[in-house]
């Protein structure tokens, strides 16, 4: 199999790529409804995660209010599906807290474009909005991350309080349509995880793309070390500020994809519980590499689903110790161990050719 | 008249209870920069401290000596959290200095086992604690206006707190060395200063002092295991706010963060009051982003 | 080093283990006497009737905020099915029970009920406590054309032709109790409530009835659920001078509010509170002391005086240790699994529409009394029942409404009612 080691790592990772593309989209012949519809929130939180890994992993910003991006771009298509199912009429939840006519705020969201706009524009114009109001007044590292709890706790009793316009704590349910086709039909169904998986894909390329780019070597340049970036001329703040902006856009996208799966959003999925379970995602897949994301995400989210119906009263020891474990002896996350594991094998595989060659030289005779 | 009197009075009873639970975590994140996501979690055990103690009295001694049970719960609560804190940081935090972030999602894994172990051990729902009854009623300043001796009581304990943690690190040897650490951890080391020791001792008192701040809360709060969650970001940002590194930013922060809240609380409700609070707050860190009294120093971070 | 590489290694294992038990052993299950099958056969259709045995699914929070006050409701639903199972079972088959938990997550919980009607093809779910949780499940429900008995009072509003509700709706809790207050010329009522769903709309209702009745609605406060300080709102009641507090708060915030009620030297003799979210597990928390004198509103007490309810009550202290306590959800679960096995046996065949055809009318002698199911909405008609909490943390019955009372989930008897829904 000496071919095997001869072909460049390139390559390999192109054939790994084409594999897991494959694989993913030809889930839904093998899958049935259910494990499809849960492979399909697995990716949209692959998403999510990698626009974390982002901003955590890449420029070393740890954002713990995640949720509420994923929440606003939820909360987007979720406006959008409410209303296709609704018709003409408005929502139930308005006529019983006595509204008589549709907000105007939820007027545009009718049209489907608008909405999927809006469940990318928005959480990005919040994030640019606080980032404004943090970055550039060096708030950062442990009190910038605090801040972030603050704004998941400010736009949670919001939602939950302006029961009239957002359906308050039971959320926005209760969808049937999308462009006119029912939602509840296979081949509905199986569109919308086509329509994730590829979404995860472009998504994928996209921070590749940055990733590689100038803008992510400044990245990382901010991450491990912001005052020399500063010093060689960089303002961190603006990448900052673009960093958060485009991972709340992902995590937009994610929401709005989850919403298509789940077929509720409430403000429970955008308070600090779920925005930290977001990040453990990122943690246990390995931050810095966009795949550990990815994997992190898929692998966690099966985990709690299996673990969750197996040892209900344990799942909650085992998150906390997956936490603990991860942050302190796997910092790395999974693709770092994979990672040791091959340098180790490799260092192996060179230690025995320097035995066998160098140890004993090629002499003409003179001992 | 009588509200303005009252409500002065409830600004600062809930100042003096953020500041109970602020405290330790000023003491844990200003002096060790390690964020404790914990620290709810060991509230909840020195709440859960005081169940027991309750429990031990009334199935063993006397119902007279009932009322006696509330001091020994507070020593109790002090030393369970004070253990665990102890117990914590020898076997996890230390492998954390210098990585705040990470010491940020190790102690949330800490939190949720801890809860989930309270909710093993005492199950889920909450657990009732009767207050001792030499703490019933209330002062009745003028009529009109009644202050529990309750939180008289949590005001004066607080007090009593803050008042050793003075002692304990501006007037002690060992507070000496803590501030040492603090200042310039490489040359306390070369001077010989055991860094370990101070720390795991530092670690332990913060959480030490959320113990008692639990024992006092079972007063006037729930008990179960998730009361944690409750406190756990207000004392952030009373911390973010007063900054870190002196006791006198946390006294202001909780001042401020009660006072204000109360306010807000009496304009609008309680929801939006929250809101308001915490917008100030951003909006406060915008002007001073180390928060009100922020320890100075020549390094560009702070 | 080398020490940490071998700790990381073996967390690995540890950890791939686990992932790995999970994803063998699908399901876990505690039933009264039933054994664990885990293979979901997508080749069945219709319930998964397997020889002498017929699978029902409970979907509980048995872990997270929520499972404070669900857990009991799953023991009483267990403890029916093992009670059916000891008469017989239904239709000659034993009832297995495949328990899920929802961990106080509504996607888990539309999850989870997806995972029942699909995979394990349940005839029935029981489940539900938040209104959250029964409107993410719905649409699972309605497009699998699954039953779900959701056994907690709401709201209304609702009437899915794939739920059955034994929990009380507003005509049977709130509507009532007002009427009772403002018999008692408790004419000035301060509104408080946690802020969700069931307050608010429960608020929306009691102000239209007030203002139709001559009552006076003083005010209206909401605190964030989890809220634990309440001095401010204590002050507010004082300077309101209310006849009456009516109180919607929900959880651990009931606990801080009382605790602090009676600190501010206010007692049930000063000022009448009417709770609705207070039943005898939570005054168990709360601590008798506190709630002395108080009323709650419900259609079941512990003490309520049926023979069906002494026998329930004694089954369930020794299934369940002598400390126990039941309450009204616990009471609406154990009724949901016996009108279910009631309708099953009539329509003689575990087929949704044939049961729920069948449900229509069924009667029960409930420890509440006798329920009636409605065929209209799929509620059940309930006795409605006001009591005062005595300090042994017991609830003694003040009033009651007489005899069952006919559900009506969207007020539509009621003429000030008028503007409230659509």
């Amino acid at each position: 199999m000496q071919w095997m080691s001869r072909l460049p790592r390139r390559a390999w990772l192109l054939i790994g790529y084409a594999a897991a593309a494959a694989a993913l989209f030809s889930a839904p012949l093998y899958l049935n409804d259910f494990r499809l519809n849960l492979l399909a929130k697995c990716l949209a939180f692959a998403i999510v995660a990698l626009g974390l890994d982002l901003l955590w992993g890449y420029t070393g910003i740890l954002s713990l209010g995640h949720g509420v991006f994923f929440g606003l771009g939820a909360y987007a298509m979720a406006m959008h599906l409410k209303l296709a199912a609704g018709g003409s009429r408005i929502p139930d939840f308005m006529g019983w807290m006595g509204l008589t006519k549709l907000p105007w705020f939820w007027e545009p969201f009718k049209s489907f474009a608008f909405a999927a706009a809006m469940g990318l524009i928005l959480p990005s114009a919040l994030a640019l909005l606080l980032g404004f109001f943090t970055f550039r007044n060096r708030i950062r590292g442990v009190y910038f991350t605090i801040l972030t709890q603050a704004l998941v706790i400010i736009t949670v009793t919001l939602f939950v309080g302006q029961q009239a316009y957002t359906g308050g704590t039971n959320g926005l349910t209760g969808y049937t349509k999308l462009f006119g086709y029912s939602l509840t039909s296979g081949t509905a169904k199986t569109m919308a995880y086509l329509a994730t998986a590829a979404a995860l894909l472009a998504a994928f390329a996209v921070c590749r793309y940055l990733v590689n780019s100038r803008f992510g070597k400044v990245l990382r340049a901010i991450r491990d070390g912001e005052n020399r970036t500063r010093f060689l001329g960089y303002d961190p703040a603006y990448y900052q500020m673009a960093v958060f902006a485009v991972s709340a856009g992902l995590a937009g996208l994610a929401g709005m994809l989850f919403v298509l799966h789940v077929g509720i959003i409430s403000p429970t999925m955008m308070a600090i519980v779920p925005s930290i379970e977001l990040v453990l995602l990122v943690a246990i897949g390995g931050r810095g590499t966009l795949i550990g994301a990815v994997i992190g995400a898929i692998l966690l989210t099966q985990a709690k689903s299996q673990l969750s119906a197996s040892y209900p009263d344990f799942w909650l020891f085992l998150l906390g110790a997956l936490f603990i474990v991860v942050t302190v002896f796997m910092p790395g996350g999974i693709v770092g161990l994979i990672r040791q594991a091959r340098q180790a094998i490799l260092r192996r595989r060179s230690e025995n050719e320097i035995t066998l060659d160098s140890i004993v030289p090629k002499s003409n005779g003179v001992v | 008249m009588e509200i303005w009197i009252s409500q002065l009075f409830n600004g600062l009873s809930v100042s003096s209870i953020l500041l109970l639970i602020a405290l330790g975590l000023a003491v844990t994140f200003g002096l060790m920069r390690v964020i404790n996501m914990a620290h709810g979690e060991f509230i909840m055990i020195g709440a859960y401290g005081a169940y027991m103690t309750q429990q031990i009295f009334k199935s063993t001694l006397p119902k007279s000596l009932f009322d006696a049970y509330f001091p020994v719960a507070l020593l109790a609560s002090f030393v369970l959290a004070f253990a665990i804190g102890y117990l914590l940081e020898v076997t996890l935090i230390r492998f954390l200095y210098g990585r705040p972030l990470d010491s940020l999602l190790a102690t949330w894994g800490v939190g949720l086992m801890l809860q989930q172990l309270a909710r093993t051990i005492f199950g889920a729902p909450n657990v009732a604690v009767s207050s001792p009854t030499w703490l019933d009623g209330g002062w009745a300043l003028i009529p009109g206006v009644v202050l529990p001796y309750k939180r008289l009581f949590i005001i004066a304990l607080v007090a009593f707190c803050l008042f050793a943690m003075y002692l304990y690190i501006y007037r002690s040897n060992a507070g000496r060395r803590m501030r040492a650490v603090m200042q310039n951890r490489d040359m306390a080391a070369c001077l010989g200063i055991s860094t370990r020791r101070v720390d795991a001792f530092t670690f332990a008192i913060g959480s030490g002092i959320a113990g008692i701040a639990g024992c006092a809360l079972t007063l006037i709060g729930p008990i179960g295991p998730s009361i944690g969650t409750y406190y756990i970001v207000d004392a952030f940002m009373v911390v973010v706010l007063g900054g870190v590194g002196k006791l006198v930013g946390t006294v202001a922060g909780a001042l401020g963060i009660g006072v204000f809240n109360t306010l807000f609380e009496w304009w609008t409700d309680a929801s939006l009051g929250k809101v308001l609070v915490f917008l100030c707050i951003v909006a406060f860190l915008q002007w001073k982003p180390m928060g009100m009294f922020a320890v100075r120093s020549r390094s560009l971070d702070g | 080093m080398r020490k940490v590489g071998w700790l990381k290694g073996f967390a690995m294992v540890l950890a791939a283990s686990l992932v790995l038990a999970g994803c063998g052993g699908d399901k876990n299950n505690e039933a009264g006497g039933a054994s664990a099958t885990g293979s979901p056969s997508a080749s069945e259709s219709g319930a998964a009737a397997s020889g002498d045995k017929i699978k029902v699914g409970i979907l509980h929070s048995l872990s997270g905020t929520m499972s404070i006050s669900e857990v009991t409701v799953k023991n009483s639903e267990l403890m029916a099915i093992k009670e059916i199972n000891a008469k017989g079972g239904v239709l000659g088959k034993q009832i297995e029970a495949v328990v899920e938990d929802g961990a106080s997550d509504w996607p888990t919980f539309a999850e989870k009920a997806r995972k029942l009607l699909s995979e394990d093809k349940v005839a029935t779910v029981f489940g539900g406590w938040t209104s959250a949780s029964r409107k993410a499940m719905l649409p699972v429900f309605e497009e699998l054309n699954g039953l779900l008995w959701y056994p907690v009072q709401y709201e209304g509003m609702e009437s899915s032709p794939n739920i059955f509700y034994t929990g009380a709706t507003t005509n049977q809790q709130i509507v009532p109790s007002i009427d009772f207050l403002l018999e008692q010329g408790k004419k000035k009522v301060f509104l408080l409530g946690s802020d969700y769903v069931f307050p608010r709309t429960a608020n929306k209702i009691i102000k239209a009835q007030l203002a139709a009745n001559g009552g006076e609605t003083v005010a209206e406060e909401y605190t964030p659920l989890g809220h634990t300080d309440y001095t401010t709102i204590i002050a507010k009641i004082k300077e309101a001078k209310p006849d009456v507090v009516y109180n919607t708060l929900n959880g651990d915030s009931n606990v801080a509010f009382f605790k602090q009620l009676k600190d501010a030297g206010i007692t049930s003799a000063d000022l009448m509170t009417v709770s609705v979210s207070i039943a005898e597990e939570e005054v168990k928390g709360i601590g008798a002391e506190y709630l002395t004198g108080h009323l709650v509103a419900w259609d079941y007490f512990q003490t309520t005086d049926t023979p069906e309810n002494k026998v329930f009550v004694e089954s369930f202290k020794k299934e369940y240790g002598e400390d126990s306590v039941t309450s009204d959800p616990m009471e609406a679960g154990y009724v949901a699994v016996y009108l279910w096995a009631a309708a099953v046996e009539k329509a003689g065949s575990f087929e949704v529409d044939k049961v729920k055809e069948a449900a229509k009318g069924i009667e029960f002698n409930a420890p509440e009394g006798k329920v009636t199911i409605d065929g209209d909405n799929q509620h059940i008609y309930k006795t409605v029942r006001i009591g005062e909490i005595k300090e042994d943390g017991q609830i003694v019955e003040l009033w009651n409404s007489g005899g069952p009372v006919k559900p009506d989930p969207y007020l539509a008897t009621y003429e000030w009612a008028k503007g409230l829904s659509e």
